[in-house]
């Protein structure tokens, strides 16, 4: 028994090397140029994918161990050049932004990915030197779960040293405090920056290559380590090596310890530990939060420099504004009698990823908080409704089902969350989202598993598309109505005042994360709704409804909407489910066809498309001697 | 040295600073006076190039320097002391000094040449505190060693925001009596100040800023001689 123990620790702390290093990347990355590196997993990706191809071409000892450094060199070279294309032009860009392009280069190198290594997994060879297996308390340890475990040291130390004793790494702390200083201060930060990133990139490349012996080479590998990376970096605290090595290590154990204990019946009830170490991993996450915050080593952030993005109002609609919605919503109304099956399909879709963009706004925008793991709530929404339809629920008591489970996680989820702010915020929301994608995908039971729950149909009454079609679009049109409602009411004036100041919010009698609080429940339970609809327009649905990429769907769309606009969440839901249809429709490489095409929009217009247009507008108002109209509530 | 003409400032909607020209002399302290919010720091950042809507012709040293970065003009010789300090915190003394140094400016001949020996005499008090977190220090010590930092990069002019602020008489008469020393040096000091009297101990001449437009520029002795300017500018 306790040598099994021993056994799954030592196992433990090897999977906490790679998980470091990638962390350790992530951390050094953000610290500097505050960009949360979303394409750092597809980074770690490559790297497993280059030590494969130099491992299997040269063969050996130095097909492997060159194939490692190698695959650093490569990732390192890789990542200089997303800095120097596209992250360099987005810096000064809303948070938003710079999540959506980095996401948009995880399509693209996943793509890259499948066209140069193909969709099969690649197995790799066993590092040479490292073969065996050494006997630890009468138990056969492999070798290279040694090594990795003295390499994890080694690096810590490596970039201890070199942030402690170099004038780099003296400048890159001084760069993570307050960049704007060192800036002054004569420091060229876009070469820190490029520096930075490729630094970065060597260690996730190197993190990735070193996992080759233990994992094989696959396409999914870029999400799943990213969230892991989140977790790391939240528990541990952003911008500290020791606190992500710790974390990395605490994470690792408690998972292998999972596996471990297998099957134990505790107090008479039968526990599969092997299935529950993302509960684990969540519960390990809670713990460290309520008590530190911060994170295990983390500070609050001392100089807290933020550069105060003026927000836009959401204005009250104009007479002529309230007309052209009125317009538009008879025209989507209508849209059954002029168009065809495939139309109203699509119709659906927009409408529903419209409603869920607009709750993802309303945390957003009002709200002033940063989540990327919305999917979450409509993940939930379709699975709560689709599990009481099962059962054997109507239309109204099952999407109600997936409404309060949807609600239920935003309450969970979000007391944790709204103790963080900005970045850390979000990383968490993405770190329970994927838990939750990962509950439903084991909990094969429950669930269905990976091919998720099937026949899940409307009621008679909306059986025909044309019918479900106009239940949508009333559903859709008076949530839409409803968060604009929201936002004039007390609750929303309150939340706006969190956002812009929250110790000015404090001093007038605000508690902000009350506030904060309820408009992430409001915002979960309307992401509930558009997922109940989701599952009866679809009738089946699969764990990708709450997956990363599902989250980000909705960033996209009001990056292309815009946020704090009645119409932004509808426009963006337009363009985006038909660019994404045209795309899948015409090219293998979709993906990339994707990426290229956001990367494209956040390059040509960092103010989203509606900003954009409105910084036009106002350049023509300006223009002439107008007569400016304050928006007053 | 330093030359500024007709420099506009805006952020967003709002015009901060309109048509706002003096110029600084190597060699020569010139005090920036105005209420608060009156645009004196946010000259100052211009200046160093922080802000991003800014128009107008800026030189230094000879050379144009508008529309550069910071740290292109912090190479080119002009120092910048932030408001609030904005120590490194987690850095001790030395590492903060270590950042301030830009090897590129060593090689310039005619720059004065700093080291950290030669601040640590301007400063005796950072000598003694050299493995110290920034963190860990007095307002007057962490206003001493901005100063200091930025002078290891060997700057021919420094640019001061506020720095009397909030620190206790006798500490700011040290601080005077460093940029007496500098201005010795021969280095061009320009100076955002509300203490009247720290600028009167210190300052060659004066510009008044209200509102984003300059009211008055010229000797300071003009300024403080005259009732009716003194009383609307210079009162405590």
């Amino acid at each position: 028994m306790l040598s099994a123990f021993l056994i799954q620790t030592l196992n433990g702390l090897a999977s906490a090397s790679s998980l470091f290093l990638v962390a350790a990347g992530l951390s050094l990355i953000f610290g500097v140029t505050r960009i949360v590196n979303f394409a750092h997993g597809s980074f770690y990706m490559l790297g497993v994918y280059v030590a494969y191809s130099v491992a299997t071409h040269v063969g050996g000892a130095l097909g492997f161990w060159g194939g490692v450094l190698a695959a650093g060199l490569a990732v390192a070279v890789v990542a200089l050049v997303a800095e120097v294309l596209i992250l360099r032009r987005i810096y000064d860009a809303p948070e938003l932004l710079q999540l959506i392009a980095t996401f948009a280069l995880v399509l693209v190198i996943k793509d890259a990915a499948l066209a140069i290594w193909g969709a099969e997994d690649l197995l790799g060879p066993r590092a040479p030197g490292f073969r065996g297996a050494v006997e630890i308390f009468g138990r056969a340890v492999p070798s290279y779960d040694l090594l990795l475990i003295v390499l994890g040291g080694l690096v810590l130390l490596a970039l201890t040293a070199l942030l402690r004793r170099t004038r780099f790494g003296l400048l890159l702390r001084a760069a993570t405090e307050d960049r704007e200083m060192t800036d002054a201060l004569g420091v060229n930060q876009r070469l820190l920056f490029t520096a930075v990133f490729a630094l970065g990139g060597f260690l996730a490349g190197l993190g990735g290559a070193l996992q080759l012996p233990r994992e094989p080479a696959s396409l999914g590998m870029d999400l799943a380590i990213i969230a892991d990376v989140f977790v790391v970096v939240v528990v541990g605290g952003l911008g500290s090596l020791p606190g992500a090595y710790l974390a990395a290590v605490l994470i690792s154990l408690v998972k292998a310890w999972c596996i471990g204990a297998g099957e134990v019946t505790l107090l008479g009830v039968e526990f599969e530990f092997s299935k529950l170490t993302l509960v684990a991993e969540f519960i390990v996450m809670a713990v460290v939060l309520v008590w530190r915050p911060h994170g295990l080593f983390g500070a609050p952030p001392a100089h807290a420099r933020q550069h105060v993005v003026s927000m836009p109002l959401v204005r009250v609609p104009s007479g002529a504004g309230l007309a052209l919605c009125a317009v538009l919503a008879m025209v989507t109304l209508a849209l059954p009698w002029f168009a065809g099956d495939y139309a109203l399909v699509l119709g659906v879709d927009m409408l529903l990823f419209a409603l869920f963009a607009a709750s993802l706004g309303l945390v957003i925008g009002p709200g002033g908080m940063g989540s990327f793991g919305h999917a979450a709530y409509f993940g939930l929404g379709a699975y709560g409704a689709a599990l009481a339809a099962r059962a054997g629920a109507g239309l109204a008591l099952a999407c109600t089902s997936g409404v309060a489970l949807a609600a239920l996680a935003a309450l969970v989820f979000g007391w944790f969350s709204v103790r963080l702010a900005g970045t850390y915020m979000a990383m968490l929301t993405l770190a329970f989202a994927q838990i939750t994608w990962s509950v439903v995908f084991q909990w094969d039971a429950v669930t269905g598993g990976s091919n998720g729950i099937t026949g899940v149909w409307p009621p008679a009454w909306l059986a025909d598309r044309a019918a479900f079609y106009g239940f949508t679009c009333a559903v859709v049109l008076a949530a839409l109505a409803f968060t604009a409602w929201l936002t004039y009411t007390p609750l929303g004036y309150r939340a706006r005042a969190v956002r812009d100041s929250v110790v000015k919010a404090r001093a007038i009698g605000i508690a902000p994360r009350a506030v904060q609080w309820a408009v992430f429940i409001i915002a979960g339970a309307l992401a509930g709704v558009a997922g109940a609809l989701y599952a009866f327009s679809k009738g089946s649905i699969a764990p990708d409804v709450l997956a990363i990429p599902r989250s980000v769907d909705a960033l996209v769309i009001l990056l292309l909407g815009g946020v704090n606009t009645l119409a932004g969440p509808v426009l963006g839901a337009v363009v985006f489910t038909w660019l994404q249809d045209t795309l899948a429709r015409t090219t293998e490489y979709w993906r990339a066809a994707l990426g290229a095409t956001i990367l494209l929009l956040v390059l040509g217009f960092p103010r989203g498309l509606m900003g954009s247009a409105a910084l036009l507008l106002a350049r023509l108002k300006q223009a002439r001697p107008a007569r400016t109209r304050e928006a007053r509530p | 040295m330093l030359d500024v003409r007709h420099l506009n400032v805006r952020h967003g909607p709002a015009q901060l600073l309109f048509d706002v020209s003096f110029s600084a002399n190597a060699g020569e302290v010139l005090v920036l006076v105005g209420r608060n919010g009156a645009g004196k720091s946010t000259t100052l950042k211009a200046l160093i190039g922080l802000l991003p809507d800014v128009s107008g012709e800026l030189r230094f040293d000879g050379r144009s320097i508008a529309g550069l970065t910071p740290h292109e003009i912090a190479r080119r010789g002009l120092g910048y002391v932030p408001e609030e300090r904005r120590v490194f915190t987690g850095l001790t003394v030395a590492e903060n000094l270590e950042v301030g140094r830009i090897p590129s400016r060593a090689q310039v001949s005619d720059a004065p040449h700093w080291s950290v020996a030669r601040v640590c005499e301007l400063f005796p008090r950072l000598g003694e505190m050299l493995d110290r977190p920034g963190g860990q220090m007095s307002g007057g010590e962490q206003q001493m060693l901005t100063i200091a930092r930025t002078l290891l990069g060997n700057p021919k002019a420094i640019l001061l925001d506020e720095p009397s602020e909030g620190l206790a008489p006798i500490v700011v008469e040290r601080i005077a009596e460093s940029v007496r020393a500098l201005k010795r040096e021969g280095l061009c000091v320009v100076l955002s100040e509300q203490n009247l009297t720290f600028a009167r101990a210190i300052a060659d001449r004066a510009v008044v800023i209200e509102r984003g437009i300059v009211r008055f520029a010229g000797d300071f002795a003009v300024l403080e001689a005259d009732a009716v300017w003194r009383d609307r500018y210079l009162a405590a």
